[in-house]
């Protein structure tokens, strides 16, 4: 048996393990806390204003998220620009 | 890449400003509706790429400046982290929604199960979500245009 087989084995032991774990250990649609759920389900209304949760997750409670999401974006774009500049010869 | 045949050319030109009115649409309610900047964003931008698709990416080049687009996403940029900042300054924390409760814009507090139909609400979410906006059709639209442009161009390629 060569390197390549034990490695492909291996990783695919390894996935197997999670995709078990994941599918039979963890229940669906039945979270452990529920805390930060009920406060935002609760409270988005009167704290921020909005009829929208998610929207209120996302830019209010978090915005630092978004930001890092803004920095991407823009980060990526700079990044294309710079890469296809036209080269003076 | 060339403009592609009349028949795709024209059928663009009559979808073209249904797709950007939902975009806008899609923005404009990201606090009402589901949906916000990014999603209202991409879709406006697939409207653009419509365009250069149908075009051409040389006729595209030549009517729009990169480098106004790119103003346009650092506009956007600098509004959204402009209104954090105005949280840090009038309220004392960063990303502070401070317009949620006041009398000048956005300022309604909307009661438990109301309906959604109350645009004057959320503080400063709509203005986050225009200054995403913004960034998301400018960033995704240069990148989809120097793409397209920087592929087939003579002067790039050797």
């Amino acid at each position: 048996m060569s390197t390549r087989t034990i490695v492909a084995a291996a990783v695919f032991t390894v996935l197997a393990i999670f995709f078990v774990f994941t599918a039979f250990m963890l229940s669906f649609g039945v979270p452990k806390a529920t805390q930060m759920d009920d406060y935002i389900i609760m409270n988005t209304q009167k704290e921020t204003g909005t009829n929208s949760g998610v929207t209120s997750v996302v830019f209010d409670y978090r915005g630092f998220d978004t930001l890092g999401e803004a920095t991407i974006l823009f980060a990526a774009v700079s990044g294309v620009i710079m890469i296809f500049r036209r080269v003076k010869k | 890449m060339s403009e592609m045949s009349k028949i795709v050319r024209t059928i663009s030109n009559v979808i073209f400003p249904f797709i950007m009115i939902f975009g806008l649409y899609v923005i404009a309610h990201g606090h009402l509706t589901p949906g916000g900047g990014f999603q209202g964003g991409a879709v406006a931008a697939s409207a653009c790429a419509l365009l250069i698709a149908a075009y051409g990416s040389t006729w595209a080049f030549e009517r729009i400046k990169v480098s106004r687009l790119s103003v346009f996403e650092s506009i956007g940029a600098l509004g959204f982290i402009g209104v954090a900042f105005l949280g840090l300054i009038i309220a004392g924390i960063f990303f502070k929604n401070f317009l949620v409760g006041s009398n000048i814009i956005f300022g309604n507090i909307p009661q438990t199960l109301s309906t959604i139909s109350d645009f004057n609400t959320a503080g400063v979410l709509p203005l986050m979500n225009f200054a995403v906006g913004v960034k998301v059709i400018s960033g995704l639209f240069v990148i989809v245009l120097i793409m397209a442009y920087a592929s087939c161009a003579k002067e790039w390629i050797k």
